[in-house]
């Protein structure tokens, strides 16, 4: 369980992370807390799972990386085998099953377009799936989330 | 996009993309591992951060560990016309937390992606029927996911020709 305290380091370290060379004692002192008591705190939250990371989200873009949408249409029996083949790439970073004729969407993140149009090669060679369907972005309006931990749970903002 | 990283540079990249280490001087221990100093670290961070390099420092939560169990991936026909007013409009619901144009194809009209996080799939719902009334566009569709194949954070510069060696914290 968390509690308030949790909650305010929470908040506080998902947008304003101290970029100091003590950030875990610049955070205590604005909370009351001990440099210590932070890091414990920390540990725990990340230990548990509600901390995924702590570090930087770059822009895959900036970096001079390409990615991209994909739509497959996998038949049931062969969905398994597909995925265990498709997952198996490092630039696959997310990929589920949803809930329509094209069941399977994942992302594919590569260091250039041709690298890109490669892998998606790969992948239909190796999984003999034909019907998939590539749907770069033409334009990007948002990527990002906030959460705010609230008495109430966990709050988008 | 033309940018060029130092094999320096690209260090500090695949030592960021990971956990920061938990301890009272995080920063002066990724200088040691790459053989620098703490300031020169927090400074290229900063330079990073204003340029958009980096998008975000901090705490990264998990959304399924939050409550967020209902992920709806929503999907809407818009007329090619219309398309930047209402990605803007899509954009400011603080429930959607990824939005994009992509291009249609055969037996498939949507055009606009919009990922929607709610902790039921009422919620989810809720809110698609909230953007539908706001942006005036009534076709639409939303595909939830019914299982997480694969989550992982991209790791860029994996590839050992992209600089030397890996930096391993602790291991300096």
């Amino acid at each position: 369980m968390i509690d308030v305290t949790d909650r305010k380091l929470l908040n506080m370290l998902q947008h304003h992370f101290p970029l100091s060379a003590t950030p875990f004692a610049d955070v205590g002192e604005k909370l009351g807390l001990s440099e210590t008591e932070v890091i414990a705190r920390l540990k725990k939250l990340k230990q548990e799972g509600l901390i995924r990371r702590l570090g930087a989200i770059f822009d895959s873009r900036k970096l001079g990386y390409v990615s991209t949408l994909v739509a497959a249409k996998i038949p049931k029996d062969k969905i398994d085998e597909a995925v265990a083949i498709i997952n198996r790439l490092a630039g696959v970073t997310h990929n589920y099953l949803r809930n329509h004729d094209f069941n399977v969407w994942f992302t594919i993140t590569a260091h250039s377009e041709a690298r890109l149009t490669e892998l998606l090669e790969t992948i239909r060679q190796r999984t003999g799936i034909d019907e998939m369907v590539n749907l770069p972005a033409k334009k990007t309006f948002k990527i990002r989330v906030e959460f705010k931990m609230t008495e109430h749970g966990c709050e988008i903002f | 996009m033309d940018v060029k990283f130092s094999k320096h540079e690209i260090q500090l990249i695949r030592l960021l993309q990971e956990d920061i280490p938990l301890t009272p001087r995080p920063f002066a221990e990724i200088a040691k591992c790459l053989h620098t100093d703490e300031q020169g670290v927090l400074r290229t961070i900063q330079t990073w951060q204003r340029q958009g390099v980096i998008r975000r420092f901090g705490a990264i939560l998990s959304h399924r560990r939050a409550g967020f169990t209902a992920n709806g991936m929503s999907v809407w026909v818009v007329p090619e016309e219309r398309i930047d007013e209402v990605g803007e409009k899509l954009a400011s619901f603080p429930e959607v937390s990824h939005c994009y144009h992509r291009p249609p194809f055969p037996g498939w009209p949507y055009n606009l992606f919009a990922m929607i996080h709610g902790k039921s799939r009422e919620e989810v719902e809720e809110i698609a029927a909230k953007i539908t009334e706001a942006i005036g566009i009534a076709e639409y569709k939303i595909l939830y996911s019914q299982k997480e194949l694969k989550k992982t954070s991209m790791k860029y510069f994996a590839e050992k020709s992209e600089g030397n060696s890996f930096p391993r914290l602790g291991s300096s």
